[in-house]
C-alpha cells in the first residue's frame, strides 16, 4: 500500500534526505509506521540508522522532506509546537544518557516536576513505580556512574517511560547486553508495548530481537544510500531476494 | 618449528636465487619477528632490477624459525613492489598461517574508506578560513541570542531549571573558590607594594604605597585576577561539565523531554557567576589591601594606623564600583566562554579537553580585551 497521505500512518517518513553539510548519508526515505507497531530501522553500521532517529525525535533536521505524526508536521511548525509534540516520545539513548549529575529518582522525576503538577510524594510514588517495572527498585539514590551498563540501560528506559510517552524510541537498546539481559530486555519491550499501548520505534543489530519482536521494518542501506526493503521482518528474511537483506537476516550464512 | 638455540640477538635472514631464468625464489630462514633485527626488501628489489625478465616471486620457508607480522608486514612490501612490476607473487611456498593472515590483510574491505587527500590551494584554504570564520561568529551570535530568551525567560519565572543545580554551582564558584583567590590577591597586594616601595623610597614617599596598593587593587587588579582564575578554574569546568554531557549525550536527552539546555545548563552557571564574581572581587581587593599592609608595615615602618589612615584617604567608594562593574562583566564573560565552548563540544573524550582549554584561552582573551575597552571608556567618562 503507497503511503501518499500523512493521516494514513501514525508515524510517516515522506522522502526524507538526510545530510551533514553536502554529505548526505540517505536519501528518498520514506515509510509508515502504525500504531502498536514495534519497528525495527536496520541495516549495517554506518549506514545513517541513529541518525534517521535524530531525524524522527527532533534531534536534527531533515536536509528534504518531512516527518509527519498522525498527519502533523513535526519540521514545518514552530519550535515550542514541536517541543509540545516531542513531549509525546520517550527516547533510550545508546548509552543511556542519564543525567550523571542526578540520582536516578532525579533523572526519572525532572520531567515530572516540569510538565505535571503533581506532588513530590506523588512523583515519588511514580518514580518508585518505574523503577520496579524496569527492575531497578531500591536504586532510587544511586548515581547513574554507580550502576553498570545495563542498568544504565534499565534507568535510562525507566526515564524514557517517565511521562507514560505514546511512542517510544530505543536507540541499540542490547548493545553491549549479555544474551540473557537482552532477552529480558525484548520481553520487557513486548510487555511495555503490550501494557502502555505503545509505540517502538528501534535501531538494533540484534538479529534475535529483529526477528522474534519486530513486526515492521526498514533496511538502510549505505552503498546506495536509501531503503532497500521495508516489512515484516520474518517475511522478509522468508521472501526477500535482495542479497543484502538475506545476508543481513541469516548472519552472512549462504544457506541458513 | 624447530628448536633454535636462543641467541642473544634473533635475527632473520633472506637469500635469493634464480632457479629457472623468470623466476626469483626469496629462502626465509631464522626468526622473522618484532624483536628481531630484519633485512629490508631492497635487497630483493634490487635482484628484481639487476636482471629484467623476472616474471614469478616465489618462496621457500623450510628454515623458518619463528614469524610474527613483522613477516607479513615484509610481505605485503614486497607485494606491492610485485604488483607495480606485473611480477606474479606466489606464496605457494610460505607456511600456511601466513598465506591465511595474508589473504585476509590483502581482502579489499567492503567500505573502503573515501580519503580525498587534495592539495588545498592558498586561495582556498583562505577562502575557507574566511567562511569557517563567519560560521563561527554565527554560531557566537545565536548563542548569545539563545541566552538573551532564555534570561528573558527566567526573568518572567518562566525558565525551566533547578534551583539546587543553582546552589551547587554558587557554591563550586564561590566558596570553594576562596582559597586560591586569597593567596593569589594577597600576593599582588604584596607584589604591587614591593615594587613600588622600591621607587617611593628614593623620594622618601613610602606612604604612598597605600595609595599605590590601594588604587590598583580596587579598580583594577582584583576584578582582573579574580576574573582570570575564575576562568581557569570555573570556566574550565563548565566547558567540562557541559561537553562530557554532550559526549554522553545527556543534551540530546534534555532536548527530547523538552527541556532547552541554555535554560537548563548555561542559565545557572551565568547566574552563579554574576552573583559570586563581584563579591570574590570584593574580597580580593580587601585582602590585596592586606598583602600591601604587611610590606608596608614590615618593610617601609609604616604605623598600622598610618597605612590605614592613608588608604582611606586615597580610596573613593567610586573606585570599588569601578572594579565592580568590570569584575561582573568579566564573571559573564568567563561563563559565556565556558558554556559555550561545551555546548559546541564534539563527540569524544579529547574534544572534551579540546573545549576546556579553548573556554580558558576565549575567556582570558575577552577579559583582557574588555578590560582594555571598559579602561578606555572610564577614562573619556572621567571616573
Amino acid at each position: 500500500m503507497p503511503l501518499e497521505r500523512p493521516q494514513d500512518a501514525h508515524i510517516l517518513v515522506h522522502n526524507l534526505t538526510m545530510a551533514y553539510g553536502s554529505l548526505v548519508i540517505q536519501r528518498d526515505l520514506t515509510f509508515g509506521v502504525q500504531r502498536g507497531d514495534i519497528f525495527i530501522i536496520m541495516g549495517g553500521s554506518g549506514c545513517g540508522k541513529s541518525t534517521l532517529l535524530r531525524h524522527l525525535v527532533g534531534l536534527q533536521a531533515p536536509a528534504q522532506g518531512e516527518v509527519f505524526y498522525d498527519g502533523q508536521s513535526l519540521w514545518q511548525v514552530e519550535p515550542a509546537e514541536r517541543e509540545r509534540m516531542m513531549r509525546r516520545f520517550g527516547v533510550l539513548y545508546q548509552s543511556g544518557a542519564l543525567w550523571s549529575s542526578m540520582t536516578l529518582a532525579e533523572n526519572i522525576a525532572l520531567p515530572l516536576e516540569q510538565y505535571t503538577d503533581l506532588s513530590p510524594s506523588q512523583i515519588d510514588e511514580l518514580v518508585s513505580l518505574k523503577l520496579a517495572l524496569v527492575g531497578l527498585a531500591g536504586f532510587k539514590d544511586y548515581y547513574p556512574s554507580a550502576l553498570s551498563g545495563g542498568m544504565q540501560k534499565r534507568a535510562g528506559l525507566a526515564r524514557a517511560m517517565a511521562l507514560d510517552p505514546d511512542i517510544l524510541f530505543f536507540d541499540e537498546p542490547s548493545a553491549g547486553l549479555d544474551p540473557v539481559s537482552s532477552r529480558r530486555l525484548d520481553d520487557l519491550i513486548l510487555e511495555l508495548r503490550d501494557s502502555l499501548g505503545a509505540t517502538i520505534v528501534m535501531v538494533t543489530h540484534e538479529l534475535a530481537s529483529i526477528l522474534t519482536i519486530g513486526t515492521n521494518s526498514v533496511f538502510l542501506d549505505a552503498d546506495t544510500k536509501t531503503m532497500i526493503a521495508q516489512g515484516d521482518p520474518k517475511k522478509l528474511l522468508a521472501e526477500s531476494h535482495d542479497p543484502k537483506v538475506r545476508q543481513f537476516l541469516t548472519r552472512g550464512e549462504p544457506h541458513a | 618449528m624447530d628448536a633454535t638455540p636462543s641467541v642473544t640477538h634473533p635475527h632473520g635472514t633472506l637469500d635469493v636465487t634464480r632457479p629457472t631464468a623468470n623466476t626469483l625464489c626469496v629462502r626465509l630462514s631464522g626468526q622473522w619477528t618484532i624483536q628481531a633485527a630484519l633485512p629490508s626488501t631492497t635487497e630483493v628489489q634490487a635482484q628484481c632490477e639487476a636482471v629484467p625478465g623476472v616474471r614469478r616471486l616465489s618462496f621457500e620457508a623450510s628454515d623458518l624459525a619463528a614469524w610474527d607480522s613483522a613477516l607479513l608486514t615484509f610481505l605485503l612490501k614486497l607485494k606491492e613492489l610485485c604488483d607495480q612490476r606485473q611480477i606474479e607473487f606466489d606464496q605457494e611456498g610460505l607456511p600456511h598461517g601466513v598465506q591465511r593472515l595474508f589473504a585476509l590483510a590483502t581482502a579489499v574491505s567492503e567500505h573502503e574508506a573515501q580519503h580525498e587527500t587534495t592539495r588545498v590551494s592558498f586561495l582556498a584554504w583562505l577562502g575557507q578560513s574566511g567562511l569557517d570564520m563567519a560560521e563561527a561568529t554565527r554560531t557566537l551570535l545565536t548563542f548569545l541570542g539563545q541566552v538573551a530568551l532564555a534570561f528573558g525567560q527566567f526573568i518572567r519565572g518562566r525558565a525551566r531549571l533547578r534551583t539546587v543545580d543553582l546552589r551547587l554551582i554558587v557554591q563550586a564558584s564561590g566558596a570553594q573558590a576562596l582559597p586560591i583567590v586569597s593567596l593569589i590577591s594577597f600576593l599582588v597586594g604584596l607584589i604591587l607594594a614591593f615594587m613600588g616601595a622600591n621607587q617611593l623610597r628614593q623620594f622618601g614617599a613610602q606612604i604612598y604605597v597605600a595609595n599605590l596598593v590601594g588604587l590598583s587593587m580596587a579598580r583594577e587588579m582584583g576584578a582582573m585576577m579574580t576574573g582570570i582564575i575564575m576562568a581557569g578554574r570555573t570556566g574550565a569546568a563548565f566547558a567540562a561539565q557541559l561537553g562530557t554531557m554532550e559526549v554522553n549525550q545527556e543534551t540530546d536527552a534534555l532536548i527530547t523531554m523538552g527541556l532547552n539546555p541554555v535554560e537548563f545548563l548555561v542559565v545557572p552557571r551565568m547566574l552563579a557567576l554574576m552573583l559570586m564574581v563581584p563579591l570574590l572581587c570584593i574580597y580580593a581587593d580587601l585582602v590585596g589591601i592586606l598583602g600591601g599592609a604587611v610590606v608596608g608595615v614590615s618593610m617601609l615602618h609604616l604605623g598600622i594606623e598610618q597605612y590605614y589612615q592613608q588608604t582611606l584617604s586615597a580610596l573613593h567608594l567610586l573606585d570599588f564600583v569601578v572594579g565592580l562593574i568590570k569584575s561582573s562583566v568579566f564573571g559573564i564573560l568567563v561563563a559565556l566562554a565556558g558554556c559555550l565552548r561545551g555546548m559546541q563540544c564534539g563527540r569524544s573524550a579529547s574534544a572534551v579537553g579540546a573545549a576546556a582549554t579553548s573556554a580558558v584561552v576565549t575567556g582570558i582573551v575577552w577579559i583582557i580585551v574588555f578590560d582594555a575597552v571598559l579602561t578606555v571608556m572610564y577614562d573619556i567618562l572621567g571616573i
